[in-house]
């Protein structure tokens, strides 16, 4: 079981703030997730998560999508940051 | 003494400055303190609404302390940053660095600021005074501050 969160833009666009997903397999990549999640809520999804600028965090560290996701990871999306 | 504070409070620039430079100033101390503006380029903002990733965003901002005390032999650095709703001419962000010398302060000071506003997991939503609220855009010259830093000919 992984973690999952959205933030600011990817969470109002998705209507959801975290869930908890269940790998399907081992080894399993940042990309690989998304494609699940698409998969499982539809083409909306893809719509957000494939967007070119959409930020990927693994265990508070940002990541490319080749990334592999380990049991009990926090998985985290979001728009490009704006702090300061 | 915690040297990376993220909270929803208001902070005093003199009580961060105490806190930074302790009973001796050192020898360079350079502070930035970054207020809620009054305007954008869609109108007059009421009130900033600052988002951020709890966990995410104090480890972020110590590496980024840890980077510059480093880079530029930092005796005391300090980073306090905002999130919640905040009103307009608020604080938001104040950043202390204590140095040899001014050069080194400087751009210990300016190096944190540069990369907290690309890598610090926040996002801004200005609300105007029509009523309407808006996610503030990231801003390509802040991609490229943030590159002029880690840039190979950089150090020279």
């Amino acid at each position: 079981m992984i973690t999952v969160k959205f933030f600011s833009l990817v969470r109002e666009a998705l209507g959801v703030q975290q869930l908890d997903l269940q790998l399907t397999h081992e080894g399993m990549t940042v990309m690989a997730v998304k494609e699940y999640l698409v998969s499982m809520h539809g083409e909306h999804w893809r719509e957000v998560l494939f967007q070119p600028n959409v930020v990927h965090a693994l265990n508070h560290r940002v990541v490319d999508v080749t990334t592999s996701v380990e049991e009990g990871a926090e998985l985290a999306f979001f728009p490009p940051m704006t702090g300061g | 003494m915690q040297r990376v504070l993220v909270q929803s409070k208001t902070f005093d620039v003199e009580t961060e400055y105490r806190r930074l430079v302790g009973e001796f100033p050192g020898a360079a101390v350079v502070t930035f303190a970054g207020y809620v503006r009054d305007h954008c380029d869609n109108g007059n903002v009421m009130a900033l609404e600052l988002e951020h990733y709890p966990g995410m965003t104090e480890s972020v901002l110590e590496v980024l302390g840890q980077q510059a005390e480093a880079r530029f032999g930092l005796h005391a650095w300090r980073i306090v940053h905002r999130f919640g709703t905040l009103s307009r001419s608020d604080p938001i962000v104040w950043v202390g660095v204590v140095a040899e010398h001014r050069t080194e302060a400087f751009q210990g000071c300016q190096f944190i600021m540069d990369t907290l506003k690309t890598d610090a997991p926040f996002w801004k939503r200005e609300h105007l005074d029509d009523g309407s609220a808006c996610w503030v855009a990231s801003q390509c010259q802040d991609e490229q501050r943030r590159a002029q830093w880690y840039q190979p000919q950089e150090e020279k």
